[in-house]
């Protein structure tokens, strides 16, 4: 019963969180409003080159830290000795996950902006956010890599497989639901974060659709900020708006992630 | 002294062995030992081709660590060391330039059937595969002939697609073997293959490893001392880490022992 109640304190924030940003951004929402730039300094019109923004940083962001993190989750797993290195590469990893953002997105100032020379550009934003997600993706996959047993890889190398054919006949194929899940919370944490973005690569105002990665853009999560704090007579329902739009995507995200983790375990093979 | 007379000597020696084989499988001074912690002590013993070799032993006796040693297993446990000399086919196993290689020639069943999370098609497939045979006919034919030999083709001939993990046990077991069988081994080791198979099908599976015996050298490592006596043209003894004795298994099994715990084993007073 205290557990039930205890359950139930956890849903409720939840679901007022909810109920306020549909019933006060819910009339903001229309096909204008998704589709539009934002007209008249920010106090009216749509929300586009923002949602296209967000959408380029993430994308950018897993281009580079999935491939990095799952070759790195492989490494530890599957090759690293266990060694005083290794460890100590574990210990980084940890104490990676724990840097606050807002010191993620100093240190993406001076590399990626001034040391990289790409100034504040999508490439340094999404950087920034990729190393800041790095950690999600390679604990997710070394755990789904450790997940599969080790009898499975004995199998393989009895018959004289390589650990590269093994790895690609029968661990890999077994850990991706498990990865995959690993991505989706990547995808949905980068979504959200704001602080990384602002110095690197995020644009206050910038009613265009940025054509390379070494534009700036305005996004999501920077517009809410920008136009819940820093411009005067912006009415009532836009940031509403704007929040609900980003907690769909982010919902959206992890239902399906969810769905998938649901399909892949009903396919689970052992 | 002359050849004839060595050979003499060996033959009145050894009595009740069939003529044998060319020598498979040396091995000199054999140990193995789990960081530090010895697990077998020096081994020697010889496997000759076409030769079912029993090895029996209560549990911690240190047989399954021998096999891991006589495919390289070790390699992929830093804790475990391995001394000693291992030839196969008369070249020392450490010598082989590619393990890979020297591992698809050792078909190996371990005790605890492993159906890998494929389709059966794909688990018989798969050694086949790893070394590039990739024609659909080819691997069609390999796969049928390994599970008719693993005496499981009956129960599978119309699920093929269904996952191997998702057989039973004894079904999981038998396909383990026609695993080992895909590779065409010219050395088959199981260990303890009857645990998870239930009797009539275990003696259908000696039935198999009967007939194997004119293709391919067969270590029988059995908890079942009466299977290796079903089996083994000679039997060891392992007990706490040491060959305690080898010897014909017939001759073993009545009473003809160097050392009374081997009697003792068998007899069932220990163990
Ligand atoms: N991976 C390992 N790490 C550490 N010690 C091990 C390992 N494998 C085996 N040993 C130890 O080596 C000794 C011999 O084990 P082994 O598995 O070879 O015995 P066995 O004769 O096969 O026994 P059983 O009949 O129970 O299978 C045991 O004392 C065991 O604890
Ligand atoms: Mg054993």
């Amino acid at each position: 019963m205290l557990f039930l109640i205890m359950t139930a304190l956890l849903i409720l924030p939840v679901l007022i969180i909810l109920a306020t940003l549909i019933y006060k951004g819910g009339p903001a929402i229309s096909w204008e409003f998704l589709f539009d730039d934002p007209r008249e300094g920010m106090t009216a019109g749509g929300i586009f080159p923002a949602l296209v923004g967000t959408i380029w940083l993430v994308a950018v962001a897993l281009l580079v830290s999935v491939p990095l993190g799952v070759a790195a989750a492989l490494y530890l797993s599957e090759f690293a000795p266990d060694n005083w290195f290794t460890r100590f590469i574990n210990l980084c990893i940890i104490n990676l996950a724990g840097v606050p953002s807002i010191v993620h997105a100093l240190f993406g100032v001076g590399a990626f902006v001034l040391f990289f020379g790409f100034g504040t550009s999508i490439l340094a934003a999404s950087l920034t956010l990729a190393i800041m997600t790095l950690p999600i993706v390679i604990v997710a996959t070394r755990e789904s890599l450790q997940a599969v047993p080790l009898a499975f890889r004995e199998a393989c190398w009895n018959m004289g497989a390589t650990r590269w054919q093994t790895i690609h006949r029968v661990v890999l194929p077994n850990a991706v639901s498990g990865i995959l899940t690993g991505v989706i919370l990547e995808v949905s944490r980068t979504t959200g974060e704001t602080a990384p973005i602002m110095f690197t690569g995020a644009a206050f105002f910038l009613p265009f659709l940025p054509t390379s990665v070494f534009d700036q853009t305005m996004a999501m999560s920077l517009h809410l900020f920008v136009i819940s704090t820093q411009v005067p007579g912006v009415p009532d329902h836009l940031p509403y708006g704007v929040a609900l739009v980003l907690i769909a995507m982010v919902l959206t995200m992890n239902a399906a992630s969810i769905g998938l983790r649901m399909y892949l375990r009903g396919k689970k093979k052992w | 002294m002359n050849d004839q007379g060595v050979a003499t000597i060996l033959e009145t020696s050894q009595p009740a062995t069939a003529a044998k084989g060319p020598v498979k499988l040396a091995v000199h001074n054999l140990s193995i030992s789990y960081g530090g912690t010895p697990a077998l002590v020096g081994v020697d013993l010889e496997i000759h081709e076409n030769e079912i070799f029993g090895i029996i032993g209560p549990a911690n006796s240190g047989k399954t660590s021998f096999l891991k040693a006589l495919n390289r297993m070790d390699m992929f446990n830093p804790a475990m060391q391995v001394a000693g000399d291992i030839l196969f086919n008369g070249t020392n196993i450490r010598q082989w330039r590619n393990v890979y290689a020297l591992r698809r020639r050792i078909g190996v069943v371990f005790p605890l059937p492993v159906g890998l999370p494929m389709t059966v098609y794909d688990n018989v497939a798969l050694a086949p595969r790893l070394s590039g045979v990739n024609r659909k006919a080819d691997l069609d034919d390999i796969v049928e002939r390994c599970l008719r030999r693993a005496a499981l083709w009956d129960e599978v001939k119309d699920r093929l697609d269904s996952l191997g993990s998702l057989l039973s046990g004894g079904q999981q077991q038998r396909l383990t073997i026609a695993r080992a069988l895909s590779q065409d081994p010219e050395l088959l080791m199981l260990d303890e293959f009857s645990i998870a198979v239930d009797p009539v099908t275990t003696m259908r599976i000696e039935d198999v490893l009967k007939e194997l015996r004119t293709e391919m050298t067969i270590i029988l490592v059995t908890n079942l001392t009466q299977q290796a006596r079903r089996l083994a043209d000679r039997t060891a003894f392992f007990l706490t880490g040491s060959c305690v004795e080898i010897g014909d298994t017939e001759a073993l099994f009545t009473g003809n022992v160097q050392d009374t715990r081997t009697a003792d084993y068998i007899a069932g007073r220990f163990g």
